[in-house]
């Protein structure tokens, strides 16, 4: 099925980000851009999302939210690593606190380039997440439909 | 013709079948609506049924296994309310069952372990105890000029009800508000991209059980919209028309009023609308203008 593809809810989060890459995500959802038309919803909730958009280069003290935040999103699930400092820690990469790179926490699938990175450029990245996001879908129905239907008695 | 025992039953068949197309379709005019009075193009009229085919397809991660059972009976008596409701039934059963869904929703709330969760549940609590007076003043309203608590009675009275009961279908448009999740009464859960407290009452349902409550707000949208048909029951013309009209007007005021907190929300649905429905109602009875159908 295609529905993932036509309904990518966003979770966003910031791991010590100078902020320059998350207003070029919010400004993805502004009027000029409009990620809404393609049924892209920030929800502010990870529960609800489907792809993380995380910004920053990741430190000693955000890593463990992070991660909560990442084992929070149902699968399947998608992360895209935004600006430099997500995809490689950046200029703050020989930092002593800073564990360069959000790929160091949890895995990332699509990395977007940029410092800071463009909204078009992020838009792309997430246009590219979807390919994965279905993927990670075919591949989720292979394992046995007992992850997708049966997971809550699992838990 | 339908033989006359069989009519109701086909009417809530009709009505559960419709009901969730219907709903979705309006919620996905309603998002479209709104994208172009904030200067966007706005997302596809079907995307509310691609989100929840979409929550459908992903694994659905329970905090607590009661979680399943508390939104399953959210949709159900949701179902249920609206099935009495279309089928001709007694509209106190019918806020009866109404209410009912609201606490199951309440209960799965408080059955997580979120603060997040539970502030959204005290809030979905607080709205509860806002509109709740109101509706019943409406179905009371509906009885005082038609002598009936019967939806079949009052929809066939040929008595146009909105001239006797003006100030009722007001305070009834203020808590639909409430009702359909729209700023400025949006504090226990909001369907726009800004959040309240995370996402209030739905914080810790996703996937399947996420989608449900979407279905049941579809099933909610369709009956919360067959009240007001009920006002304007006598002529079905002007019935839609004034559907479409208080419509907008409540996306309206979702686009142009910012969310209060929920002293002033309980303040308008309790001083202003119930005021207003009292009365409504007391000058009826005052004037003895009550009439038989």
């Amino acid at each position: 099925m295609t529905y993932l593809q036509k309904s990518p809810w966003i979770v966003h989060y910031n791991a010590s980000s100078c902020n320059g890459c998350d207003i070029e995500i919010l400004a993805a959802l502004t009027p000029v851009f409009d990620v809404e038309r393609f049924g892209i919803v920030n929800t502010g909730n990870p529960k609800h999302a489907d792809i993380l958009l995380c910004t920053g280069s990741v430190n000693e003290q955000n890593k463990v939210p992070l991660k909560n935040v990442y084992d929070q999103i149902p699968e399947p699930k998608v992360v895209i690593a935004i600006g430099i400092c997500a995809s490689s820690g950046g200029i703050f990469r020989e930092c002593y606190n800073v564990s360069g790179g959000i790929d160091k926490i949890i895995p990332v699938d699509v990395w977007v380039p940029g410092c800071a990175a463009r909204p078009e450029s992020i838009i792309d990245g997430v246009v590219t997440a979807l390919g994965i996001l279905e993927q990670k879908r075919a591949k989720m129905l292979e394992q046995g439909s007992s992850d997708s239907t049966k997971a809550g008695e699992t838990v | 013709m339908i033989p006359e025992p069989y009519a109701p039953i086909l009417y809530a068949l009709v009505y559960i079948l419709v009901a969730p197309l219907l709903g979705g379709l309006i919620a996905g005019i309603d998002r479209k609506v709104t994208a172009r009075m904030q200067g966007r193009v706005g997302p596809p009229i079907l995307q509310p049924f691609y989100d929840v085919g979409k929550l459908f397809e992903k694994e659905n991660p329970l905090v607590t296994a009661s979680q399943n059972f508390y939104v399953l009976s959210y949709v159900v008596f949701m179902v249920v309310a609206g099935a009495l409701f279309f089928s001709g039934g007694d509209m106190l059963l019918v806020i009866f069952a109404f209410t009912l869904s609201h606490i199951f929703i309440v209960l799965g709330a408080y059955a997580s372990y979120s603060p997040y969760s539970h502030v959204g549940a005290e809030r979905e609590l607080l709205q509860i105890i806002a509109y709740e007076p109101m509706i019943i003043l409406t179905a009371v309203g509906m009885y005082m000029v038609t002598k009936s608590f019967f939806v079949s009675t009052i929809i066939a009275s040929s008595v146009p009800i909105i001239l006797y009961l003006p100030g009722v279908f007001i305070g009834y448009l203020i808590v639909l508000t409430i009702k359909l999740r729209k700023s400025p009464f949006d504090i226990s859960t909001s369907h726009h991209a800004h959040q309240e407290i995370v996402k209030g009452v739905t914080t810790d349902f996703a996937g399947p059980n996420f989608a449900k409550i979407e279905i049941a707000h579809w099933y909610e949208y369709v009956f919360l919209l067959g009240v007001i048909w009920l006002f304007f029951a006598w002529n079905p013309l002007i019935a839609v028309a004034a559907i479409i009209v208080a419509y907008f007007l409540e996306i309206l005021i979702d686009n142009t009023i910012s969310r209060v907190k929920w002293q002033l929300m309980l303040r308008t649905a309790w001083i202003i609308a119930g005021a207003l429905g009292i009365v409504n109602l007391g000058v009826l009875y005052y004037l003895g203008m009550v009439v038989v159908p």
